[in-house]
């Protein structure tokens, strides 16, 4: 490793990252791939976060066996490489007789890659509701399901939004990995540039593009996030004053509410 | 309601040891006693918050401990209400909301007359005005008056109190004795753990002491609590003084 900055070459360093001969070549590859890339990303966050909640609810079950088996399967998912995935069901189900084109390979395997994260995200927001909220409802007369839907969701819903976005992030970048089994999404359509004119200047654009997708998503995010706080319930934000305040040693008990 | 020979075991701990009670519809009976002397336990197992491991319990003729069926179970859940010694109040909804989550999800009543009830019963514990606010932006005592009236909307046959003042401020206790107060006035059944010995004397038919999981000593307010007949009970009372 060395550091010279008398190597500095402005000019090659715009050749071969900022070239705006090769990428008004290419440029014109660009809407139809950005249009695979956002169709991708929004099928797979859409059937991750609705198979993940459902998975997340299996890993969750008062049945031991229903658990395991969830959350063996989450594993599966999470504790793989995503690259093995798609070779794995694109190359392999035609072998057993299921023919995808692509693009379902893809959206299959990221959906169901997604969901295990998400999974995991809705349990553990699950989980982090006091054991009191759980009992309330049930002595109540509430049935598991009617607590689930009105008690124990609406507030992990909440605070599962900063989490969550976090993945759906991941997912937007991590779709490009569909170009190994012939996708040509945005970053698909780089690789292409690259291998025909040993050039790089397509790949700053498509990471700007990809920055246009998630930073809308992440825009999204803190309104979402901001409007539910607003509407009373605690917020990340309030826990982590309250946090804050059992951190800083200060010896006046505090009971969280105005007296 | 009546309570026979309840033992209830987590793992090897023996937490109580064949607890007898009973409670005449209309009465209202204070527990007192240590903690860990199994107090908090009972009331659980009497909602089947937790199973117990033996004994029998009624409430009025149906014996909730040979329930098994699941929605047996939650009926018998909405006829028994519960507070807490911590509110556990749903911080998602509005005070109203808190009251009217029984009478919509449980009672299946129609929005409007679920609306009404929780409006009245709002009214009934002081908090007319806090109908919109959410929990968070109640004072503890206030919480636990909502925590009353929603457990109130459900029209329970008993109502049940775990230490309910426990997690109070001293100076907020007294509004939710209160109302306490004006419950057993108006008939209702009630089984009260609480440290509050001013309440048990004023308040209460009868007086129950527990220890270790055992009833040690039982009898009118008075007797139990000026001149009670066991050691242990002395012993008790008097650190508490």
């Amino acid at each position: 490793m060395e550091v010279d900055f008398s190597k500095f070459n402005w000019s090659r360093l715009m050749d071969r990252f900022f070239d705006g001969e090769v990428i008004g070549r290419w440029i014109d590859e660009v809407p139809r791939a950005l249009w695979q890339t956002i169709q991708l990303a929004t099928i797979a966050e859409i059937f991750g976060i609705a198979l993940g909640l459902f998975i997340a609810l299996g890993a969750i079950h008062r049945r031991r066996t229903v658990r395991v088996i969830f959350r063996s399967w989450v594993e599966l998912w999470r504790g793989t490489p995503l690259l093995v995935q798609l070779l794995f069901v694109h190359f392999s189900f035609p072998l057993v007789g299921i023919i995808f084109t692509p693009f379902v390979s893809g959206a299959f395997v990221l959906s169901l890659n997604s969901a295990a994260y998400v999974a995991e995200i809705f349990r553990a927001g699950i989980q982090s509701l006091e054991r009191g909220q759980i009992e309330a409802a049930r002595s109540l007369g509430m049935s598991y399901r009617r607590m689930l839907r009105v008690v124990v969701l609406p507030q992990a819903f909440r605070r599962v939004v900063p989490p969550l976005t976090n993945e759906l992030v991941a997912l937007v970048k991590d779709s490009s990995l569909v170009a190994v089994i012939g996708v040509v999404e945005l970053l698909g359509v780089a690789r292409l540039a690259f291998g025909a004119e040993y050039n790089s200047s397509m790949y700053p654009v498509v990471a700007l593009l990809f920055l246009s997708i998630t930073l809308p998503l992440t825009f999204l995010a803190r309104a979402l996030e901001r409007r539910l706080s607003r509407r009373g319930a605690r917020s990340w934000v309030d826990d982590d004053r309250q946090l804050l305040v059992s951190l800083s040693s200060v010896s006046h008990g505090h009971s969280g509410v105005p007296g | 309601m009546v309570i026979d020979g309840l033992v209830k075991h987590f793992g090897d701990l023996e937490v109580l040891r064949g607890v007898s009670l009973r409670v005449a519809t209309g009465q209202v009976v204070c527990v007192i006693g240590p903690s860990g002397s199994g107090k908090s336990t009972m009331l659980r197992c009497v909602n089947r918050l937790e199973q117990p491991t033996a004994g029998r319990i009624f409430v009025g003729d149906v014996e909730i401990t040979a329930i098994s069926d699941e929605r047996e179970l939650d009926r018998h859940r909405g006829r028994v209400g519960m507070v807490f010694q911590q509110f556990n109040l749903f911080p998602h909804m509005t005070a109203l909301h808190n009251v009217m989550t029984g009478p919509r999800h449980v009672l299946r009543l129609e929005e409007a007359v679920a609306r009404e009830r929780a409006q009245d019963l709002l009214g009934r514990v002081g908090l007319a005005e806090k109908a919109d606010e959410y929990p968070d932006r109640l004072s503890g005592g206030q919480q636990q008056r909502v925590a009353i009236a929603r457990a109130l909307a459900m029209e329970p046959e008993v109502m049940l109190f775990d230490e309910v003042t426990s997690a109070l401020d001293p100076e907020l206790v007294g509004e939710v004795l209160a109302v306490m107060r004006d419950l057993a006035d108006g008939g209702m059944t009630m089984v009260v753990v609480t440290h509050e010995m001013d309440f048990a004397r004023d308040v209460s038919d009868r007086v129950v002491f527990m220890d270790d999981g055992r009833v040690v000593e039982e009898g009118a307010p008075s007797d139990v609590l000026d001149g009670p007949r066991e050691e242990r009970t002395r012993q008790f009372l008097n650190r508490d003084r």
